[in-house]
């Protein structure tokens, strides 16, 4: 699929809007790039591809923010964490509808949407992440 | 056999850290000089100091870019060369290493590195703000995560793997204040109990506000020069030896292992080859703890101790002053205060202090190496450099 849609983050953005997770991969020697990037960093190759990363994952690392910028003070505290996504790349990422006690290192979650925000920089679509 | 001489500390000046209410960041820097300038009569700005390499990270604190002559010319050295440079907390690590570099190649006799930021006239959710500006905006900062969240992520991910403690964490905040009560130009002299540093409010858990440095106004500032013309200038020279910096990803999801500062690592080794010296040949070092989780991992990163054990480390009292390797004698970012384009060349200024025997109440007996270690932003650089008494 869909070398005509560029190897850039605002195409990663893009795919979110249409709650797709995507990264790029080099076709030459496999890496999978997140955030994807227009030349892959391990080989030099420009010869990617979009591919469709799993919706489940386990939770690496979080935290719980109870300061935050004013961006976000409506959420406070809310949590965030590093997925490892099946046995792809890992992606940052809110997590949501758990309460923070009950968040927990391996725990398995899964991917959703908030395709709410306006698709245009720096505001994007957000992925986010709730217990599966 | 120690290393070879990169470059010669002559002298060396810091502003009062604190809340500087009143005082643009520049003039914090022109306090910085004036002091270097005292301790060095011999030495004629203007006419001898040939460039200054200063860090400076952010243009939102003070609505300010373009810092490099602006803070040339309140410290008097118009029309020198003047660079700013920006590596987010590590700016002034790296402008150290760059004057370094300077010097050792012939390039210049004697420079001047340093360092200033001026953030305390902000609201803490402008801070905030304009410190997540040193991590990845797309993926990090859009999705809510904080700079205080990028170091709870380490450690929560520190704590799950290693077992280390939030208690083990608040010892090295009441380490520090207890220094910092020593220094009197520390921001927050004063002593932390274990217990308050404990039971402290929540930033980005499992941080509290005694796990974070502090946000702060101060300069910092260095005279560099060819290691043979030292002697003209002063009779206690500090040599660096060692010199080192490394890069990694922006975003903290994209390393391999957060548990440590592959950039911190690396940078340490490059410095340890260079001054050929050990872990263990260190007596005194400042490290960056902007997160006291971040004390524990640079422990790890430095060879203090081994993966995992940095809990213990500050748990044994072994970087206590009068400890095996005493670390943040100062008071370190937690208590003597951490203007971000200023702290990597704050440290020096301590190293400076305690290898010349300047450091009073906080002096570690015969110091003869020390070592300071600059992080930027969770990790995308990192500096060591290592000293020697002369
Ligand atoms: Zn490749």
């Amino acid at each position: 699929m869909a070398e005509k849609y560029p190897f850039t983050i605002e195409q990663f953005y893009k795919f979110v809007s249409e709650r797709k997770l995507m990264a790029a991969k080099c076709k030459k020697c496999g890496t999978m790039l997140l955030p994807p990037r227009p030349m892959c960093t391990k080989c030099f190759s420009s010869d990617l591809e979009w591919v469709e990363l799993k919706n489940k994952g386990k939770l690496l690392t979080y935290t719980v923010i109870h300061v935050s910028s004013k961006q976000f003070e409506s959420l406070i505290p809310y949590a965030v964490g590093i997925v490892k996504l099946g046995d792809g790349p890992k992606l940052p990422g809110m997590i949501q509808d758990v309460e923070p006690e009950k968040i927990s290192v391996g725990m398995s979650l899964e991917v959703d949407f908030d395709t709410t925000i306006p698709s245009e920089w720096p505001t994007w679509p957000r992925y986010f992440f709730k217990p599966s | 056999m120690v290393g070879k001489r990169l470059a010669t500390i002559v002298s060396a000046g810091l502003s009062k850290f604190g809340r500087r209410e009143g005082l643009y960041g520049r003039e914090l820097f022109a306090e910085a000089a004036k002091e270097a300038y005292e301790r060095c009569p011999n030495l004629i700005p203007k006419k001898d100091i040939k460039a200054l390499f200063v860090g400076h990270m952010g243009e939102s604190y003070e609505h300010q870019g373009h810092t490099g002559p602006t803070l040339a010319d309140w410290a008097g050295l118009l029309p020198v060369q003047a660079t700013r440079i920006e590596n987010a907390c590590a700016s002034s690590g790296v402008a150290l290493r760059l004057g370094t570099s300077a010097v050792f190649s012939g390039m210049y006799d004697i420079v001047m590195v340093g360092g200033v930021e001026k953030m305390t006239h902000r609201t803490t959710s402008d801070v905030t703000e304009f410190l997540a500006m040193a991590s990845d905006f797309p993926f990090e900062q859009w999705h809510g995560i904080t700079f205080p969240g990028l170091y709870a992520l380490m450690a929560t991910a520190h704590m799950h793997r290693y077992g280390t403690t939030e208690e083990q964490m608040a010892m090295v905040a009441v380490k520090n204040h207890h220094n910092g009560a020593l220094n009197p130009k520390a921001h927050m002299q004063k002593e932390v109990t274990l217990e308050k540093a404990m039971s402290s409010r929540v930033i980005a858990w499992p941080l509290k506000l005694y796990d974070c440095s502090l946000i702060t106004d101060g300069a910092s500032c260095l005279i560099l020069t060819k290691p043979e013309l030292a002697k003209k200038f002063t009779d206690t020279p500090v040599h660096i030896i060692g010199s080192g910096q490394a890069s990694d990803a922006i975003g903290l999801y994209e390393r391999e292992d957060i548990t440590t500062l592959k950039a911190g690592k690396l940078a340490g080794q490059e410095a340890y080859n260079k001054a050929k010296v050990k872990p263990q040949d260190v007596n005194v070092a400042e490290v960056h703890d902007c997160f006291t989780i971040a004390e524990i991992i640079a422990y790890e990163d430095l060879g203090f101790c081994k993966p995992g054990k940095g809990g213990s480390l500050v748990e044994e009292g072994a970087t206590k002053i009068g400890g095996k390797i005493p670390v943040n004698t100062s008071g370190g970012l937690k208590s003597k205060g951490h203007p971000v384009g200023a702290t990597g060349v704050g440290q020096a200024y301590e190293i400076y202090l305690q290898l010349t025997g300047q450091a009073e109440k906080r002096q570690v007996e015969g110091a003869e190496i020390g070592l300071s270690h600059n992080v930027g932003g969770s990790g995308a650089t990192a500096t060591v450099h290592i000293y020697r008494r002369g």
